[in-house]
C-alpha cells in the first residue's frame, strides 16, 4: 500500500480522504458531495487501510465503533437480563438448588448461564474487557491521525476543500484594507491568525476536539480501578462477627488486627422521652435510635503462631455506631447487624410428686460441664449434648452443627434415692424419659443470651483509581462540550476572495462570529450551503 | 513503518489481553479460599490436646503429618474417624502421627465423642478458629497430608474410605 503525494507536495498516509495539508479532495467519492465529511479531518483511519496478520485483523475488528455499539448494547441487555431473577447475593440458599425449585426450568436455565453472579460471571467480564479493549483501539485510531492532520494542515487550503466547506462565500471585490481589519476582529475574538502568501487561517478551540479522548482516558482508568479491586489485598469486604467479651481475628489483615466487643448497646426512641416523636413512635411501634458496639481494636506484637494466645497491644478504644465505622489503616469497621444467641440455660432439679427442688443447675451451652454437683448428695451428669439438635436418619438425636441453635441434652439424675440415676432427655418444651416412671425431671428455669455485633470490615484501595477516572471522564466531557474549534479561512483565489469556515458544532455561533469578523468591510457574509439546500427543497 | 507499527499493536494487545486474562483468572480464584497450596510448607501451629499435650507442628519434622479437621456433627467425620484410628494403629510405629482438629467445640462434645469411638490419636480443639483460618478450609471434613520436611503433598475434602486414609498414611511414611 502505498501512500498518497498531493499536489501540494504533501505526502498523505493511504486511505486519506483529504489532503492533511491544503485540503485537497483526493478520494473520488467525496469529490461528488458539495459539503465535506470532515470528521477526523477526511484523515485516514489506519484500521481501514491495513489487513494483513492476525494482529491487524483483531485490531481492525476492535477499532470498529460499530463493534464497539454492538458490545455496549449487548453488555445492557445482559444487565437488564440479570435483574429478572435476585442476584446471588440476596438469596439465602444454595444457588444451585434455589433458582431452580423456585423458577423451574427457566430459573436454572439462569443459573447455567451465570446470571444468578452477573458481575462475577466470565463472560460478563469478558464483555466488559472487550469494550475497555474497543475503547483504547478506537481511540488511539482516531485521535493520532486526527492530531497529524490538524498539525500539518497549512494556511493556503486547495480550491476544492474551500468550496466544500458548509460556510462559505465568494467576493469578486478584493480591497486589501479588508483583510488588515479582518485580522483586527479576529485577534479580537481570540482566534490564532496564520498567514501565508497574503491568506489567512483563523482558528480557535482546537483543545475541544481532544475532549472524547480525555474522556475516554477517564473511562480506561475507571476500568483499570475496577480490575485493581481483583488484584488481592486491594479489595476487602467480610463480614465479621463478635460476641460481647470476646476477641476476633479481622479478616483479610492478614493476621495482623484483632477487634475485641465489650458491648453491645441498642436504643430505641422512647416516646415518653422525645415527646416530638410520640405520635410517630406510637404508629410504628419500636423505633431504634442506636445500633452500637464499643470496641477496642488490637495489634498483633510479634509473630505469632495460630493455636497460641497472641500477645495483643490497644491501639483504638472505639463506639462504632451506623454511619460510624472505626477506621484504621485503609480499613474501616462498620456497624452492620447483631444477634442474640443462647448462652446458659437454667435448669432445677424437681421432684417430679412434690415439686420440691434440689438446687439449680447454669449450663453453659458453648462449653458444659459433664458433671454438675448439686449437694447433699444430688448430682446431674450431662450424657450427651447437642447444641442444634434434630433427629438424626436413623432416628436418633443428633447435632446439625456446632451453634446452639436448639440445644438438647441428656441428663442422668443422681439422688440419694437412685445412685445409679435416672435418665431423662430435655430438649426444649420437650422432655422424653426412656423408663417412664422417673422420681425426678429437670424442669426449666431460664435462659441467658449474649449480645453478637455484626461488623463489616472494609478496604478499598481501589478507590483513587475511580475518583480520578472520574474526574478526568469530566474532563473530558467539559473540554469537549464547551469549547468549539473554529477554524475561519480567508484566501484569494483567481483573483477573488473566498471566504470558508468549518466548526466542529454550534454553527449558529459561528456565522454570528463571522458577521462581526466582518463587519466594517466591504465583504459578503459567507452562506450556510446546507441551510440554502433546505430552502431550495422547501421552494420547490 | 509498517514492521514498526505491527509490534506497536502487538505490544497493545498483548497488554490488554494480559489485564483481561488477570482479571479472569482472579475472579475464578477468589471464591477458593484455601491459603495452603500443594507443595508448600504447612503453617505451623500449637494446640493442646484433650489429656494437656502441647502439639507443635514443626515438632514433627522427620515424620509424615496426617492432619484431619472436623466436627462431632459432621456426618462423614462420624464415618471416618474409627478408619482413621485403624490406620493410625498400623502406622504410629512407622513414623505417621495424626492430629485431629475439631473447630470450635465443646470440650465435652468432644471428649464424649473420642470416648464414644474410643479414638487414640491426640485431638484438639482450635477454640477461635485460628488455625482453621490459617489453613483457609471450608467445608468438613478435610485433610492435610504433610511428608516429613514440612510440605503439603495433599489436600482433601470429603468422606474419607478406610482405604483412602491408608493409602494416605502410606504416602507421607517416611
Amino acid at each position: 500500500m502505498k501512500d498518497v503525494k498531493c499536489e501540494c507536495g504533501h505526502v498523505n498516509p493511504h486511505g486519506t480522504v483529504l489532503c492533511e495539508a491544503c485540503g485537497k479532495v483526493l478520494d473520488e467519492n467525496e469529490k461528488k458531495n458539495p459539503v465535506l465529511d470532515m470528521r477526523y479531518e477526511g484523515s485516514a483511519r489506519r484500521s481501514q487501510t491495513y489487513n494483513k496478520t492476525i494482529i491487524d485483523k483483531i485490531w481492525n475488528f476492535f477499532s470498529s465503533v460499530k463493534v464497539g455499539v454492538w458490545l455496549i448494547i449487548i453488555t445492557l441487555i445482559a444487565s437488564a437480563l440479570g435483574t429478572i431473577l435476585p442476584q446471588e447475593m440476596y438469596i439465602d440458599q444454595p444457588p444451585e438448588v434455589y433458582y431452580e425449585e423456585e423458577y423451574g426450568w427457566f430459573g436454572k436455565l439462569y443459573y447455567q448461564l451465570g446470571f444468578n453472579d452477573l458481575y462475577g460471571s466470565w463472560w460478563y467480564l469478558l464483555l466488559i474487557a472487550m469494550i475497555g479493549i474497543s475503547l483504547v483501539i478506537c481511540s488511539l485510531d482516531r485521535v493520532i491521525p486526527l492530531y497529524k492532520a490538524l498539525k500539518a494542515q497549512r494556511v493556503t487550503r486547495h480550491e476544492g476543500f474551500l468550496k466544500r466547506q458548509r460556510v462559505f462565500g465568494i467576493n469578486t471585490h478584493v480591497d486589501n484594507d479588508d483583510f488588515t481589519v479582518i485580522k483586527k476582529h479576529l485577534k479580537e475574538k481570540r482566534y490564532r491568525v496564520r498567514e501565508e502568501n497574503g491568506d489567512i487561517l483563523a482558528e480557535k478551540g482546537r483543545f475541544s476536539r481532544w475532549g472524547p479522548y480525555v474522556n475516554h482516558v477517564g473511562l480506561i482508568i475507571f476500568l483499570f480501578g475496577g480490575m485493581l479491586r481483583f488484584v488481592p489485598g486491594m479489595y476487602v469486604n467480610e463480614n465479621l462477627w463478635v460476641r460481647e467479651g470476646e476477641t476476633a481475628l479481622v479478616p483479610e489483615t492478614g493476621e495482623k488486627l484483632y477487634l475485641k466487643n465489650n458491648q453491645f448497646i441498642l436504643q430505641h426512641y422512647d416516646k415518653n422521652k422525645d415527646k416530638t416523636f410520640k405520635k410517630a413512635i406510637e404508629e410504628a411501634g419500636e423505633v431504634v435510635k442506636n445500633y452500637q458496639s464499643n470496641v477496642i481494636l488490637y495489634n498483633r506484637v510479634g509473630e505469632n503462631i495460630p493455636g497460641e494466645k497472641p500477645k495483643l497491644e490497644a491501639i483504638k478504644d472505639y463506639k462504632v455506631r451506623v454511619n460510624h465505622p472505626l477506621t484504621y489503616e485503609g480499613y474501616s469497621i462498620f456497624q452492620a447487624s447483631f444477634r442474640s444467641d443462647l448462652e446458659a440455660m437454667t435448669f432445677a432439679l424437681t421432684n417430679k410428686e412434690t415439686n420440691q427442688s434440689f438446687g439449680e443447675m447454669k449450663i453453659n451451652l458453648r462449653n458444659p460441664k459433664s458433671v454438675y454437683d448439686l449437694g447433699n448428695g444430688y448430682s446431674v451428669k450431662l450424657l450427651s449434648y447437642f447444641p442444634d439438635f434434630e433427629f438424626g436418619k436413623n432416628g436418633e438425636p443428633s447435632t446439625k452443627s456446632r451453634v446452639p441453635n436448639n440445644p438438647a441434652f441428656v441428663f442422668r439424675m443422681i439422688s440419694p434415692e437412685n445412685p445409679k440415676g435416672e435418665t431423662s432427655f430435655v430438649a426444649i418444651k420437650q422432655t422424653i424419659e426412656p423408663s417412664g416412671n422417673n422420681t425426678y425431671k429437670m424442669s426449666f428455669k431460664g435462659i441467658e443470651t449474649k449480645n453478637v455485633s455484626g461488623f463489616i470490615v472494609r478496604k478499598d484501595s481501589s478507590l483513587w483509581a475511580i475518583i480520578l477516572g472520574g474526574i478526568i471522564f469530566m474532563i473530558g466531557v467539559i473540554q469537549g462540550a464547551y469549547w468549539n474549534h473554529r477554524r475561519i479561512w480567508v484566501q484569494n483565489k483567481n483573483g477573488e476572495v473566498w471566504i470558508a469556515a468549518h466548526t466542529n458544532k454550534n454553527w449558529y455561533g459561528l456565522k454570528r462570529e463571522i458577521e462581526t469578523v466582518l463587519t466594517d468591510t466591504k465583504l459578503n457574509i459567507p452562506e450556510d450551503q446546507l441551510q440554502i439546500e433546505k430552502q431550495d427543497k422547501e421552494v420547490v | 513503518m509498517k514492521k514498526r507499527r505491527l509490534v506497536i499493536r502487538t505490544v497493545i494487545l498483548l497488554v490488554l489481553g494480559a489485564a483481561v486474562i488477570y482479571t479472569l483468572y482472579a475472579n475464578f480464584t477468589k471464591d477458593n479460599k484455601l491459603k495452603v497450596a500443594v507443595g508448600e510448607t504447612a503453617p505451623d501451629f500449637v494446640l493442646t490436646d484433650m489429656q494437656g499435650n502441647k502439639h507443635r507442628l514443626s515438632d514433627y519434622r522427620g515424620q509424615g503429618v496426617f492432619l484431619n479437621f472436623w466436627g462431632t456433627w459432621c456426618p462423614p467425620c462420624k464415618k471416618e474417624m474409627p478408619y482413621i484410628n485403624n490406620q493410625y494403629q498400623q502406622f504410629k510405629d512407622k513414623g505417621v502421627q495424626v492430629l485431629s482438629v475439631d473447630i470450635q467445640e465443646s470440650e465435652l462434645a468432644v471428649n464424649q465423642f473420642a470416648e464414644h469411638y474410643k479414638l487414640d490419636f491426640p485431638i484438639m480443639i482450635d477454640t477461635d478458629k485460628e488455625v482453621m483460618t490459617a489453613y483457609g478450609i471450608d467445608p468438613l471434613p478435610a485433610t492435610f497430608l504433610i511428608d516429613k520436611n514440612g510440605k503439603v503433598i495433599k489436600y482433601s475434602t470429603g468422606e474419607m474410605s478406610e482405604d483412602t486414609v491408608r493409602d494416605f498414611m502410606e504416602k507421607i511414611k517416611p
